[in-house]
């Protein structure tokens, strides 16, 4: 019986790295949206908090079709 | 086709019929969260993971060469094993949807065939090792390492983004929740669909239809993959109930976290070369989430109870497996009255069910049944005391969310048989 601890180990921090990571870039995209449409609300703009949102967000979508491609292939 | 006998055909539906449970079991891994935090409709989100699950069935083009990983060893094996290990799985998915209980299906099918293959071969049928190492070991981590990564994100995510919301932070949240359901639905139906074509397959090749080394056919393919879509598409309304209200409170941040968590611990583990089971994964994940908030609770009560199912689903299939498995071993009556016995069991679960009926309706546990809606009868209507009954005293089902204790009198119900009912305090319905 052989248990390969190496692979678990790997799973775990690879899981742990990615869940935290993506998470992180989602809410700080969200707050970055938030911040954007409470600076709407005012009568001004926050075009950085913006800009930095959708970025957040295009690096999420990118994750997420990593892992369609891992799915699928 | 003309080596299709009477046992092949049988066992061919019933793979389908595995597959189905399967699909309406693990309907909460993807979508409990999604729908308990109203980011969908209950419908609307079974209905996309039917979808993308019918999709995944169709993607992949990894057949499924082993179905057990080596925990039996397949060769040589015979039909009648097969039938045994299916007619194990399923009475256990049945079982543990009828208590709310999120539980692996492949490790139903893995004890299935366990109980099926010693019964037929002997112990040296069974590598110990390998239950230790792809059952075991995956069992504890699953929920560990799922659970510890939502736990940190939610905590991340709280402190980042605060607990404020405003109209773009819950159209984001939503919006995140349903992608990451998405991927976990597409993910279950490339890995699970395929097991069932693996069944199938490998009872075609043992029944001399299919050439050793084959790859599935294509009707098999596509019945696979549209047994399993209209599994998820009917809902396990029940399990997801448990696992979307009943062992924790979420909000939509923790809805995503623990959806998150879980969608990157099913793909790092199957593309890593450690599998670890989606139930358990998903399941870890929301505890992991409730824990991970301030003031958030895991009812420990309901967590339990699973853990127990966890635990017992290798056994307890096994052994249905290994009795129905010396049952077709007596030839041809053998084999019908074990699927007689396995109509009969079904039915008896599904009829326990109708007695506390959950549905689409009442999913989240906020609204009571309305009345005319389907499948919504009177909860409290009993049932002769039977063995589903009695099952169901031994392992009481889950309270799940505030208002849904309607669950804690089926034991009472069962114990007392049809005569005397005392409806328990939290009976709302």
């Amino acid at each position: 019986m052989k248990i390969d601890w190496a692979a678990l180990g790997t799973v775990f921090g690879v899981s742990l790295a990615a869940t935290i990571a993506l998470v992180g870039l989602f809410t700080l995209g969200i707050a970055g949206l938030s911040r954007h449409e409470a600076a709407g609300a005012r009568g001004g703009s926050a075009t950085l908090a913006r800009t930095g949102a959708f970025a957040c967000f295009g690096l999420c979508a990118a994750a997420v079709s990593y892992g369609i491609y891992l799915i699928v292939v | 086709m003309e080596h299709f006998t009477l046992l092949l055909a049988i066992v061919v539906v019933t793979a389908l019929v595995f597959d189905f449970t399967n699909g309406f079991h693990d309907t909460a891994n993807a979508m409990a969260t999604t729908i308990s935090t109203g980011a969908m409709k209950p419908k609307a989100a079974v209905a996309m993971s039917a979808v993308l699950n019918l999709v995944g069935a169709f993607l992949s083009v990894e057949v499924a060469k082993t179905i057990s990983g080596g925990i039996i060893n397949e060769n040589g094996i015979e039909t009648s094993v097969i039938f045994a290990a299916l007619v194990g799985a399923i009475l256990w998915n049945l079982l543990t949807w009828l208590l709310g209980l999120p539980s692996s299906s492949s490790h139903a099918l893995f004890g299935g065939l366990i109980g099926a293959a010693v019964m037929s071969a002997g112990f040296s049928a069974v590598n110990g090792g390998t239950i230790v190492t792809k059952v075991l070991i995956p069992a504890v981590a699953a929920p560990l390492v799922a659970g510890i990564a939502a736990m940190l994100a939610t905590r991340l995510t709280y402190r980042i983004g605060g607990t404020t919301r405003n109209r773009s932070t819950s159209k984001g949240y939503r919006a995140g929740q349903i992608a990451s359901a998405g991927l976990v639905s597409l993910a279950h139906g490339t890995n699970d669909a395929q097991k069932t074509m693996g069944v199938i397959t490998l009872a075609l090749v043992t029944g001399g239809v299919l050439a050793p080394g084959a790859n599935p056919p294509m009707w098999v393919i596509v019945s696979a993959g549209v047994a399993i879509a209209l599994g998820t598409y009917l809902g396990g309304w029940r399990i997801i109930r448990t696992m979307g209200k009943g062992l924790t409170d979420l909000q939509p941040q923790q809805g995503f976290t623990a959806q998150t968590s879980a969608a990157t611990v099913i793909l790092a583990s199957s593309n890593l070369g450690f599998s670890l089971s989606t139930t358990q994964s998903c399941s870890g994940a929301v505890m992991g989430a409730g824990l991970g908030r301030k003031g958030g609770v895991v009812r420990w009560s309901t967590a339990t109870r699973m853990f127990v199912a966890w635990g017992l689903t290798l056994p307890a299939a096994g052994v249905v497996a290994a009795v129905a498995e010396l049952l077709t071993k007596q030839g041809t009556w053998g084999v019908v009255a074990t699927a007689a016995l396995l109509i009969a069991g079904s039915g008896a679960i599904w009829l326990a069910s109708r007695r506390e009926p959950v549905d689409h309706t009442h999913v989240t546990g906020e609204q009571t049944p309305a009345g005319g809606t389907t499948g919504t009868g009177p909860a409290a209507e009993p049932e002769p005391a039977g063995v589903i009954t009695a099952a169901i005293a031994a392992v009481s089902p889950p309270p799940a969310g505030p208002t849904s204790a309607v669950d804690g009198h089926a034991p009472e119900l069962a114990a007392a048989g049809s005569s005397s009912h005392t409806p328990a305090p939290a009976a709302t319905v």
